[in-house]
């Protein structure tokens, strides 16, 4: 079984943004979604979400998860209220919060807080985080929600590069029970971490497969308007180095 | 100010805490509103109020009875009510418009009331109804055509912050001109019941409009309750909050009506009161933080706190002719806004 989308197309007004004729993924993994700038991933992932109407059909299993079984991280997460990580991670399952905070509340967020090694930071104030320490907090605020179905825009934009591969590990450790799809801007990372990569360009399906068999001067050159030079490393995924076409 | 013990799994200041803001508040509250009995023309000693107060409206002192039940009892009520309501109103609109500076009256909700009732007055003579029951009427019926305005638009163009405040500014500026148009229309001994409507004043004040107000706060708060973590979540910002499921338009929207009931109720007795519903909700969120289940209720309490010290600072500056609360609450306020921005300050 696995995820499908069957002739999806996303509008604005009479403008095609996204159309995909027919796109098949594996039903749980780490999946990772690149393209160049305004080439329609967040539209497309932002699709998935439910958060844009969208024409064709999706399927995950069977059926389309519920919007309580999809955890959304959407760009543009900067957040400005003073609360703290804990009571942002909470609202993760805003939905079943009673007057009162259970002690299963404290332990879930508390188990989560853990997970993405940010413990140390529940009791501080989310306006005074740095950008890549708020990512994780949504990061973990979306995992409370126990989600079936995890989309990512961009998870690592604002993170150093040690909590880059601490965020892209942990993914993989979800994406063995559950299908995780993020949005990657980082091509050599993409390749080493992700099981499949899609290639959205112009709002058109570029490639979907392998990261072995996107990674590759025939697929990146034309779509990213560089000349790709793909150099061998022990991970046996490639270091991706762009150089400008004159 | 702040009652603030972190406890270590970080859920900002613990229940306990919060809850003791909130009593501590209540507890100020209750002195200030026995403060505004005892404070009046008729020079009423603290023992006699206290005494009027255990013997009930039908106590053997007739005159003390009259004053404190039939006078003053019902302005005291009425300036927590209306402080309570601005306050929480205040709160909701800062969270949906995402703006530290909306306040009940942002979207041109006082505007249209002051319409409503202007035209009441100049008209009055004309209408088969009384004038105090006719203006309260028209305030409140012309809050909810303003607020019905921007639903629409909200609805059909979506209830973005930007949109909402743009709707609100058309409406603002519609019936600003409207009562401007009705104010030059007017003879002078009418313009000049106009312009006191707009002063706010509780000196309107009846059980009638306790009764009313008291009313629209009960039938509003069990639907403000429902939203508390849906506000709270909002304060993650849209794309966030929608992303966690909240279908962020449809919160605004009903939030929207929620604010028009409570300002309109609030309003249309009292007339326009400023600054209680800018003010309440920053005192309220330094003490009890974001977290809306504590947040809305603290914003009434400390709406209500502003009002009723309002009214009291309004008589003792001139105990023989009562100054509109409307004029006194930025001067009663300002020391309680001053002392969150030096504590922020200091943190």
């Amino acid at each position: 079984m696995s995820l499908i989308l069957s002739d999806f197309t996303v509008r604005a007004g009479r403008k095609c943004l996204l159309h995909i004729d027919s796109l098949t993924l594996p039903s749980t993994g780490l999946v990772g979604v690149i393209g160049p700038n305004g080439a329609g991933k967040s539209t497309l992932l932002r699709a998935l979400a439910g958060l844009v109407p969208h024409g064709g059909t999706k399927h995950l299993e069977g059926a389309w998860p519920q919007p309580s079984q999809i955890g959304f991280l959407p760009q543009g997460f900067a957040v400005s209220a003073a609360m703290t990580v804990a009571e942002c991670v909470l609202l993760g399952r805003r939905e079943r919060l009673g007057w009162r905070i259970t002690a299963d509340d404290r332990t879930e967020v508390a188990r989560v807080l853990a997970l993405l090694d940010l413990s140390v930071l529940a009791t501080a104030r989310m306006d005074r985080l740095s950008g890549g320490q708020q990512q994780r907090v949504l990061l973990a605020q979306r995992l409370l929600r126990n989600p079936r179905l995890l989309i990512l825009d961009e998870p690592t934009s604002a993170l150093d590069l040690h909590h880059q591969l601490e965020v892209l590990n942990h993914l993989r450790t979800l994406a063995q029970d559950i299908l995780v799809i993020a949005a990657l801007h980082d091509l050599t990372l993409a390749g080493r971490f992700t099981d499949h990569l899609v290639l959205i360009n112009n709002g058109r399906l570029g490639a979907a497969s392998a990261p072995g068999q996107v990674l590759v001067a025939n697929c990146l050159d034309p779509v990213y308007s560089i000349r790709s030079e793909l150099l061998p490393d022990r991970h046996n995924s490639p270091v991706v180095v762009a150089h400008r076409v004159d | 100010m702040s009652v603030s013990t972190q406890d270590q799994s970080g859920f900002g200041r613990s229940g306990l805490s919060r809850m003791g803001a909130v009593g501590a508040a209540l507890i100020a509250l209750a002195a200030l509103m026995v403060a505004d009995l005892v404070t009046g023309p008729a020079g009423l000693p603290l023992y006699d109020v206290l005494q009027g107060l255990r013997d009930g409206p039908s106590g053997e002192n007739r005159r003390l009875a009259t004053i404190l039940w039939h006078l003053r009892m019902p302005q005291t009520l009425m300036a927590a009510l209306v402080g309570c309501a601005l306050g929480i109103a205040g709160l909701m609109m800062q969270t949906i418009l995402n703006n530290p500076l909306a306040s009940p009256y942002t979207l041109g909700f006082s505007a249209a009331a002051g319409f409503g009732a202007a035209t009441v007055i100049l008209f009055g003579a004309a209408l088969p109804v009384a004038l105090w029951i006719g203006v309260p009427l028209a305030a409140f019926a012309a809050t909810l055509t303003a607020a019905g305005l921007v639903y629409l638009v909200a609805r059909y163009r979506g209830a973005a912050p930007e949109t909402l405040v743009l709707a609100g500014i058309a409406v603002l500026f519609l019936f600003q001109s409207l009562q401007s148009l009705l104010q030059f229309m007017a003879a002078p001994e009418v313009l000049q019941q106009i312009v006191f409507w707009l002063f706010g004043s509780l000196l309107k004040a009846t059980w009638t409009s306790v009764q009313v107000l008291g009313g629209i706060l009960l039938l509003t708060l069990p639907l403000i309750a429902r939203e508390v973590w849906n506000l709270t979540s909002l304060r993650l910002g849209d794309g966030n909050a929608a992303s966690l499921g909240l279908n962020v338009d449809a919160l605004r929207r009903r939030v929207l009506m929620l604010v028009a009931l409570l300002t309109a109720g609030a309003v249309s007795f009292t007339g326009t009161i400023g600054f209680v519903g800018l003010i309440a909700p920053h005192v309220g969120r330094a003490m009890v933080g974001e977290d809306h289940r504590f947040g809305l209720p603290m914003a009434g309490i400390m709406g209500a706190v502003v009002l009723v010290a309002a009214s009291v600072t309004g008589k003792l500056i001139s105990p023989g002719a009562v100054i509109p609360v409307g004029i006194i609450t930025a001067i009663a306020g300002i020391p309680m806004l001053l002392g969150v921005i030096l504590m922020k300050g200091t943190k």
